[in-house]
């Protein structure tokens, strides 16, 4: 490992255990200021409304996405968040483009730089927004825009299929048939796609090892 | 005790300061990837490239998040949103919380909130709800990022072919997420055709690429194909439903 690398993961570790102390800040400060500590049971009844499944994406998306974020990418965008619906596919399009690869030290500085990009301007853009949000908020909450957000989701990953699918459409096929057979069978399952994303990754993997073997890739 | 406002100054206050931290360490990790790029020779109009596509691209997901700040602040006001989902933070998560916690309490979250005990259980749940996403890349990194090396010093072929499948298994399910709602009738296909379109959209910026030598566009064919298809998804839903 490079004398970048090693320090990468350390500076790393000093600004992500540093985001923990003010993410986990916000909530004291809170009660704090306004004396106003909650009841342990109101925290805990609605946390167990919704951290046994986030829980599971949280460990689920650390273990999917640090082999192609790459270290400072990961660092960063765990921070930042939103990991699927814009910073993987940012870092991805980006390595594509710049035509490195995941894993390579070429490929770290450019995730890392997509990553950080991207964090800065969605910062700015929320910042730009909350201050003009009077002006804003009934255009972007009009029943007109609704549609083009809620079809956020198809609109970026049919992009970035045609990249990668085309380019490796032999070991899509597996996951995606499989995929599309179990959303049409079990439409409820749309909820909860952050769960599904392993058993995609898992399906592709053992596809993938197949045909490697049998030289067909 | 103070008096407690949903869009007090003091929130204001923890919410720049969280905001400042987080453009801190983003700007910190970009101008050092990007030192490091050049200083192993990576061509600079190549990173600059990088920066441009990813900052175009960036927009659309930027106010689509933003979306999610006006969706919460009419019942938490505008700072913890806004704190919330510039960390870590999702509108598909934010609002089962927030919704979870108001159950719990037995309130409703139809106007805004008054009492501070309501909103710090919320602002607890919010943010403990998120901590594993945060608390375990720095546990887990060594042995993730040591099983790669591992992986790829032993058969590099490989190594490439793993991540481009996990990459290829994490697409695939959003794929096939659009197809969850076609037993509903023809609204329910709209998600697929935005996908067509995006994919067509995307297919068309190829070609001028390739053919036409429209090199620049590269930068943006993501962006275009997004956008065109939010656009056309806008198009579409009204004359469908």
């Amino acid at each position: 490992m490079s004398e970048y690398m090693k320090k990468t993961d350390l500076y790393g570790k000093i600004w992500i255990w540093s985001a923990v102390v003010v993410i986990l800040f916000v909530p004291v400060a809170v009660c704090l200021y306004y004396n106003a500590w909650p009841q342990g049971t109101a925290v805990l009844k609605g946390l167990l409304g919704v951290a046994p499944i986030y829980w599971t994406v949280g460990v689920i998306e650390v273990i999917t996405y640090t082999p192609m974020l790459g270290t400072g990418g990961t660092y960063l965008a765990f921070v930042t968040g939103n990991l699927t619906s814009l910073k993987a596919p940012s870092a991805l399009n980006a390595m594509e483009n710049a035509e490195v690869k995941p894993g390579t030290e070429e490929g770290e500085v450019v995730s890392t730089i997509a990553i950080a990009t991207s964090s800065i301007v969605t910062t700015l853009v929320l910042a730009l927004g909350v201050c003009g949000l009077a002006l804003i908020a009934p255009v972007l909450d009009s029943p007109a825009l609704a549609p083009a957000f809620d079809n956020i989701l198809p609109a970026l990953f049919g992009g970035l299929a045609v990249v990668y699918v085309s380019k490796n459409w032999k070991i899509a096929l597996a996951p995606l048939i499989f995929m599309v057979i179990l959303f049409l069978a079990v439409p409820s399952l749309a909820g909860s796609v952050g769960v599904l994303v392993p058993v995609g990754v898992l399906i592709a993997l053992g596809a993938a090892r197949i045909m490697y073997k049998k030289g067909w890739l | 005790m103070k008096e407690f406002h949903i869009n007090s100054t003091f929130l204001y206050i923890l919410a720049v300061g969280v905001i400042v931290f987080v453009l801190a360490q983003s700007l910190f990790f970009l101008l050092r990837a990007y030192k490091r790029g050049k200083e192993i020779g990576m061509d600079t109009s190549k990173l600059k490239k990088t920066i441009v596509s990813t900052a175009v691209f960036t927009i659309a997901p930027a106010v689509s998040i933003l979306l999610g700040i006006v969706t919460l602040s009419k019942f938490l006001g505008i700072p913890l949103p806004w704190i919330r989902m510039s960390v870590i933070g999702a509108i598909t998560y934010e609002l089962p919380a927030a919704t979870s916690t108001a159950n719990a309490l037995g309130i409703s979250l139809a106007e805004a909130i008054t009492d501070p005990q309501t909103y710090s259980a919320i602002a607890w749940v919010m943010t403990l709800g998120i901590m594993p996403s945060i608390i375990l890349p720095p546990i887990l990194m060594k042995k993730i990022q040591g099983g790669m090396l591992k992986m790829k010093s032993k058969d590099d072929k490989w190594g490439d072919l793993f991540l481009t499948a996990m990459f290829l298994g994490m697409i695939s399910a959003f794929l096939g997420m659009v197809f969850a709602d076609v037993r509903s009738g023809l609204a329910g296909f709209i998600p697929i055709f935005v996908l067509l379109f995006s994919a067509l959209l995307m297919a068309v910026c190829g070609l001028l690429i390739k053919k036409c030598n429209m090199k620049w566009l590269e930068t943006y064919a993501l962006a275009i194909s997004m956008l065109g298809a939010m656009i056309f998804a806008a198009v579409i839903t009204p004359l469908i439903k």
